[in-house]
């Protein structure tokens, strides 16, 4: 399985970044051959929409969760169509959030934030 | 558009400054007028010009255009997602997805797409009203809540006020200096600045200033709510050689009728004069 | 640390004057104003200290290279927002403030003579003093505020404050867009400063719908009263049928004025005004969970 995790530093001990749009990069960790990939996240550029590219991101690399702290209402829109399950992250480094994953520890994230619509 | 016209946008660096109380006030006193509202997110003046016959209001829907995506003639290469820079597209399980809320309606995807896929259907972001109210020509436009940007809605109503005889208009813009504020005097002949006796009022109003020395249009300021005592804002009028229009000065009935919608040149006769005199000198800075 | 937000649904009700009030009552450790059209807090907060500078960019926006331009006109053409004229002397030029980044003239340019280029919406502000840290941002020309412009003004104030501290006031955007949709995500309480009158119910309704929409707490003051008593009546009515908290009522007050002519929020003058600000400051933080600070 494929979790994706906005992370502010391209290290398993980062904080989950708390941004998930505009975070500067993303770990893709595959739970069976425990490999870790770090990706610039190319949305964190964007001016408006940056939620909804990167879902995009997320999507297009075959991801099946999603640990975040936040995520607008257009992106979730964009994972869910996706088949992508996005929980909510605990506090701590995105090693102890898979972790916790691993262990069925963590809840589905339920409330979505508006968009910012991309007017800059 | 009328040859004989003056446009006169009215504009403050913020609300509550009176810029509402001055522009249906000046609109009574050179009728037979226009009153544009392009305060679009809060459009106040329809309070304070209610409708000679509430029966013969028309309401215009006011729409943009917006991609739609035929899912079969869609390959799949994703163009339009890559172009666009708004990120309104997404592309998920082989299907298009649009955001219509985030889209600008530049038209690009449907430039880009080379399998025709893409054509125009319309999506409504707000209205405009149009009626008569004691000589005047009313038209008040509204934005949707929660939408992007009211530049649509105001395009929309500064195009219908082409459509009447009236000379003179004058245009209640948003307050702040936004760009929604430039789409509303970029008509304009002159801009007529209010504001109010506060270092907020003066900070306000060097705001508004600016915006509007960029414009290149010709401009004045109404002092509105003076009182006693020190005015910050008159005294940024002397410092910058801005011409005052007009002093009305604070008063609780003006106050009053105003908290009730009403119009103040109409039902408190003395102050008829104070915006005729706005008016008059207006009239006089265009001359120039 | 409790956040509380103050808005209006229309400007002029009083909503910086009572922030700063606040403010000062409260000693709060964490300020910032969303009211990134007309930011005007800061000129009764007195911070006094250098603001930390950081360049915030809107959209990219685009030029025409006029030495590689061949007044074929097709750019002029092809843009939907009016933001391309020609001059004259027969030169295109892209007006920056109409352009909305969109890319579209650069596509369709048969010489590519039309760039992208950054452009700086406006400027981040942050002033760390002793008594607080202070977020705002500044707008440079023509661009307005934007939901992650507002977005990015908070995040610079909690990134800079412990979780520890009491409370954070922020002074919000007015109107009903996406800035206020912003400022609203993520407080803990909106404090609405309502003005009785005809357009200032209009606009609380709207306002309380926009923050409703979010599932915010509301708490609902009245300011200048006085003038008009029915409609503050009407405001306190529709409190109760909403189950909204009215959290009390603020008369007009000639020495409001002075005060802010003088740099001073209200509670720091000698009136009337201040001793309502101050009942409406208690009943707030009563709704927000928090003992007198």
């Amino acid at each position: 399985m494929r979790i994706a995790i906005p992370v502010s530093d391209k290290s398993m001990q980062s904080a989950v970044c708390p941004s998930f749009g505009r975070a500067p990069y993303f770990l893709f960790y595959n739970t069976v051959t425990g490999e870790e990939e770090f990706l610039d996240n190319s949305a964190v550029a964007s001016q408006g929409g940056a939620g909804i590219r990167a879902a995009q991101l997320i999507a297009d690399r075959g991801t099946q969760t999603l640990i975040t702290e936040r995520c607008g209402e257009n992106a979730a829109e964009v994972l869910t169509k996706a088949e992508v399950m996005i929980y909510h992250s605990i506090p701590g480094s995105v090693a102890e959030n898979i972790d916790a994953n691993h262990r069925n520890e963590l809840v589905l994230l339920e409330t979505f934030h508006k968009g910012h619509h991309g007017h800059a | 558009m009328p040859n004989n016209s003056l446009r006169v946008a009215v504009l403050s660096g913020k609300g509550g400054t009176g810029k509402t109380l001055v522009s249906v006030n000046l609109a009574y006193v050179s009728s037979p007028s226009i009153y544009v509202d392009c305060d679009v997110e809060e459009p106040n003046g329809q309070y304070f010009l209610q409708p000679d016959d509430p029966l013969s209001l028309t309401r215009e829907v006011i729409e943009v255009l917006i991609p739609t995506i035929d899912p079969v003639i869609c390959n799949g290469c994703r163009d339009c997602v890559e172009f666009c820079r708004f990120h309104a597209l997404a592309f998920i399980k082989n299907r298009p997805l649009l955001f219509p809320e985030v889209c600008h309606s530049c038209g690009g995807c449907e430039r880009v797409c080379t399998r025709g896929a893409i054509t125009r259907s319309k999506r409504a972001i707000g209205s405009a009203d149009n009626y008569r109210s004691d000589g005047i020509q009313v038209i008040s436009g509204a934005m949707n809540i929660g939408e992007s940007s009211g530049v649509p809605v105001i395009r929309h109503v500064l195009a219908i006020s082409n459509n009447f005889p009236e000379e003179t208009i004058v245009i209640d813009c948003p307050p702040g200096s936004a760009c929604v504020v430039m789409e509303s005097i970029s008509d304009a002949d002159f801009c007529v600045l209010v504001a109010e006796p506060t270092i907020f009022g003066a900070h306000n109003l060097r705001m508004v200033h600016e915006l509007v020395c960029r414009s290149d249009k010709p401009f004045g300021v109404v002092l509105n709510k003076c009182q006693e005592g020190w005015n910050p804002s008159e005294d940024y009028c002397v410092d910058h050689g801005i011409p005052v229009l007009g002093r009305i000065p604070y008063d609780p009935l003006i106050g009053q009728l105003s908290s009730e919608a009403k119009l103040v040149s109409r039902e408190y006769p003395a102050t008829e004069r104070f915006f005729r005199e706005i008016l008059s000198n207006i009239r006089k800075e265009v001359a120039k | 640390m409790k956040k509380l937000l103050i808005l209006s649904g229309k400007g002029g009700t009083g909503k910086t004057t009572i922030a700063g009030a606040f403010v000062h009552l409260s000693g709060a450790p964490a300020v910032a104003d969303c009211d990134v059209d007309a930011p005007n807090l800061h000129l009764i907060l007195h911070d006094e200290v250098e603001p930390i500078r950081e360049e915030f960019c809107g959209m990219n926006k685009f030029v025409i290279e006029d030495s590689l331009c061949i007044r074929c006109g097709a750019c002029l053409e092809a843009c939907r927002f009016d933001a391309i004229q020609r001059n004259t002397k027969g030169i295109y030029a892209i007006q920056v403030d109409a352009c909305e980044g969109c890319a579209v003239c650069a596509y369709v340019c048969p010489v590519q003579a039309i760039r992208e280029k950054e452009h700086i919406a406006g400027d981040l502000l942050l002033s760390i003093s002793d008594r607080r840290v202070f977020s705002t941002a500044e707008l440079r020309r023509g661009g307005g505020t934007s939901g992650r412009l507002v977005t990015e003004v908070k995040n610079r104030l909690f990134a800079r404050t412990s979780e520890d501290s009491p409370i954070a006031i922020i002074d919000g955007s007015p109107g009903i867009g996406c800035p206020v949709i912003a400022s609203i995500s993520g407080v803990d309480m909106v404090l609405i400063v309502a003005e009785p009158s005809v357009t200032g119910i209009s606009d609380l309704t709207r306002i309380v719908k926009t923050a409703r929409g979010l599932g915010t707490r509301i708490a609902i003051c009245v300011n200048r009263f006085d003038s008009n008593l029915n409609k503050t009546s009407e405001i306190e009515s529709y409190c109760r049928e909403e189950n909204l908290s009215f959290v009390g009522r603020i008369p007009y007050d000639p020495e409001v004025v002075g005060a802010v002519n003088r740099g001073l929020t209200i509670v720091e003058a000698d009136c009337e005004a201040a001793v309502a600000v101050r009942k409406v400051y208690e009943e707030t933080m009563q709704c927000l969970g928090l003992k007198e600070i």
